[in-house]
């Protein structure tokens, strides 16, 4: 497989607003003193070893997807967000959008 | 030098993922919700993991863990405000003066520091020039570090299981890949940051740019170029 990219235009940053708001969380739990950035990386390249495993990672949607992950498993076994809680509160959200009229703003 | 580097001719650090065969951790399953048309009377719902992480906030924020204006800051600031011009800087401003040059590959830290590309990601930063007889080349085989202050928010390849484990096994095949073909006398050095430490390739000023100044040459310094998969461009180059 080649590596090189297709020169087009350039890539966004952030692909999906979702990666940004997933990296701007863990980046801004480090600097709160959450966990220190050596743990994070620890874990998160653990995650993607795993992850690569099976196929091969391209380092898009699939990265962004082992970094939720490795936040989601680090918060729960901080206590600072356990899975029962991230899975209520993620059904809420689905909820909110499913009830919320098109083009309303989504609230809980 | 200081921090961990590879050499290409060693088998040190080899394809890191051959040999695993476990199956797939949890978490997994790749959620997908059915087909939104536009005359759906509700609002469009996000894919799974954006749900997700929106949960995270809300319980973060709920406790009082997290600022969301914070988390709005950080993301303006990748967004718009850092990326790889805030390298060429400092590239261009190496190419012109040979004392700042001398002490930026000597100690990065304090150079980097008084001009404001500190912090963040970029704690530690070694520069590593390219030259006649070396090119350099930067891989991150654990993760993805990268030097944020300098080039901001890595690309989608640099990500790459691909690249994360062919950049240390065959890099002058990897280089041929994006068009740098060296010469067989340049010996390539493939440098693997970590948590600690991050790299950035002063790459070599091309010929022609003699009597340019550092905003010029600036613009001739690519993202690539600072990682060591491209060289800069020369004048007149048509922009890429």
């Amino acid at each position: 497989m080649s590596i090189c990219p297709e020169v087009a235009a350039p890539e966004p940053v952030f692909a999906e607003p979702w990666h940004a708001q997933v990296f701007a969380l863990t980046v801004h739990l480090n600097e709160a003193g959450r966990f220190s950035w050596a743990d994070w990386v620890e874990r998160f390249s653990a995650t993607l070893k795993r992850h690569g495993l099976s196929r091969e990672l391209d380092g898009g949607e699939d990265y962004f997807r082992a970094w939720l992950e490795t936040l989601e498993m680090f918060l729960a076994e901080q206590g600072a967000a356990s899975r029962a809680e991230a899975e209520v509160m993620r059904s809420r959200w689905e909820e909110a959008y499913l009830s919320t009229p098109h083009g309303a703003p989504v609230k809980l | 030098m200081p921090g961990s580097s590879c050499d290409v001719q060693s088998e040190a650090a080899a394809p890191m993922f051959c040999g695993w065969t476990q199956a797939l951790g949890a978490g997994q399953s790749f959620f997908m919700p059915h087909d939104h048309h536009d005359d759906h009377p509700h609002a469009l719902l996000p894919p799974d993991p954006a749900l997700r992480v929106k949960a995270l906030e809300t319980i973060l924020t709920e406790k009082g863990l997290i600022d969301p204006a914070a988390l709005e800051e950080i993301i303006d600031t990748y967004q718009n405000r850092i990326g790889p011009q805030n390298g060429a800087r400092v590239v261009a401003r190496a190419w012109s003066d040979p004392d700042f040059k001398a002490a930026l590959l000597a100690d990065a830290d304090p150079v980097l520091a008084e001009l404001g590309l500190y912090g963040r990601q970029g704690e530690h930063m070694v520069v590593v020039e390219n030259t006649a007889q070396q090119h350099n080349m930067v891989v991150c085989t654990l993760c993805s570090c990268y030097p944020w202050p300098l080039l901001g928010i890595p690309p989608g390849w640099y990500k790459s299981d691909a690249y994360r484990a062919r950049a240390v096994r065959e890099p002058r095949k990897v280089l041929a890949e994006f068009g740098v073909t060296l010469p067989e006398s340049c010996a390539v050095r493939v440098w693997d940051s970590t948590a600690e430490v991050r790299y950035l390739v002063l790459p070599a000023r091309p010929e022609g740019s003699e009597s340019l100044g550092e905003e010029e040459l600036a613009a001739l310094v690519t993202r690539d170029s600072m990682i060591g998969t491209g060289l800069a461009k020369v004048p007149g180059e048509a922009l890429a």
